[in-house]
């Protein structure tokens, strides 16, 4: 089972996980929330916005890789995007498999590869009226390619997880 | 040809998307880049920082330096920051 979808509306996460169960183990899940501070300052919500089409493209990729990496029995990313609240939820990634290894090893190669190579862009707003386009980080980009370097010895990466 | 753009570049070139005809001696997103900035300096300002612009050629990453052929959609925007 597959579901990749990008919206504006939350998403029930214990339902989505339900879906999952059919034929699995074990299903493992990220949830990324929005935050309440950054850097020190109070935040009033968070913009998303992404490239509709190349999106889901991009995320379906993903998918196709974890595929082929684990055995999954099923794998759900959901990304929300417009003005989220701090507490809301942005992004559900789910995979679920015979065995935990595979579903929690998918669960964090998806998060890490959807952070660089599909194309969102967050935009911060703060509750003293400033706001600011979210920088990419370097560390994103390294926890990405350490899944790239460990392919080769079919490991984890121990740097950069979620 | 169609041309879009995302968050801050969007902003400050100050629309979206746009459909243009580059001429034919720009065959690359970075001779587009230098083609589009000498129309305005809305768009000088938005690419100015090259090391911040990404691209994707008919929805599929590329790089700046990589012939687009006959491509139908071109987009820049900043280094993405989902998840």
């Amino acid at each position: 089972m597959r579901r990749i979808t990008v919206q504006e509306a939350d998403f029930d996460a214990t339902a989505e996980l339900a879906a999952l169960s059919a034929g699995a183990g074990g299903i493992a899940s990220f949830i990324g929330v929005v935050r309440g501070n950054v850097g020190g300052k109070v935040l009033a919500a968070l913009r998303l916005e992404h490239y509709p089409g190349m999106t889901e493209k991009a995320l379906e990729r993903l998918a196709d890789a974890a595929a082929v990496r684990w055995a999954l029995t099923g794998c759900t990313i959901i990304h929300r995007i417009g003005r989220l609240t701090p507490g809301q939820n942005i992004v559900l990634v789910a995979t679920a498999s015979q065995h935990r290894a595979a579903a929690l090893e998918a669960t964090a190669y998806l998060i890490d590869q959807l952070k660089t190579a599909a194309p969102f862009w967050k935009a911060e707003e703060f509750a003293d009226g400033t706001q600011a386009w979210v920088a990419a980080r370097e560390s994103d980009t390294n926890a990405a390619d350490a899944w790239t370097e460990a392919r080769a010895e079919n490991l984890p990466p121990d740097e950069g997880r979620l | 040809m169609r041309i879009l753009y995302f968050a801050w570049l969007r902003e400050k070139i100050g629309l979206g998307e746009e459909t243009l005809i580059p001429p034919p001696n720009v065959t690359t997103p970075r001779g587009l880049i230098a083609w589009l900035s000498a129309r305005g300096a809305n768009y000088a300002a938005g690419f100015a920082n090259e090391a911040l612009i990404r691209c994707a050629v008919d929805q599929e990453f590329c790089a700046l330096d990589t012939p687009f052929g006959a491509a139908a959609e071109i987009a820049f925007f900043p280094p993405v920051t989902g998840g």
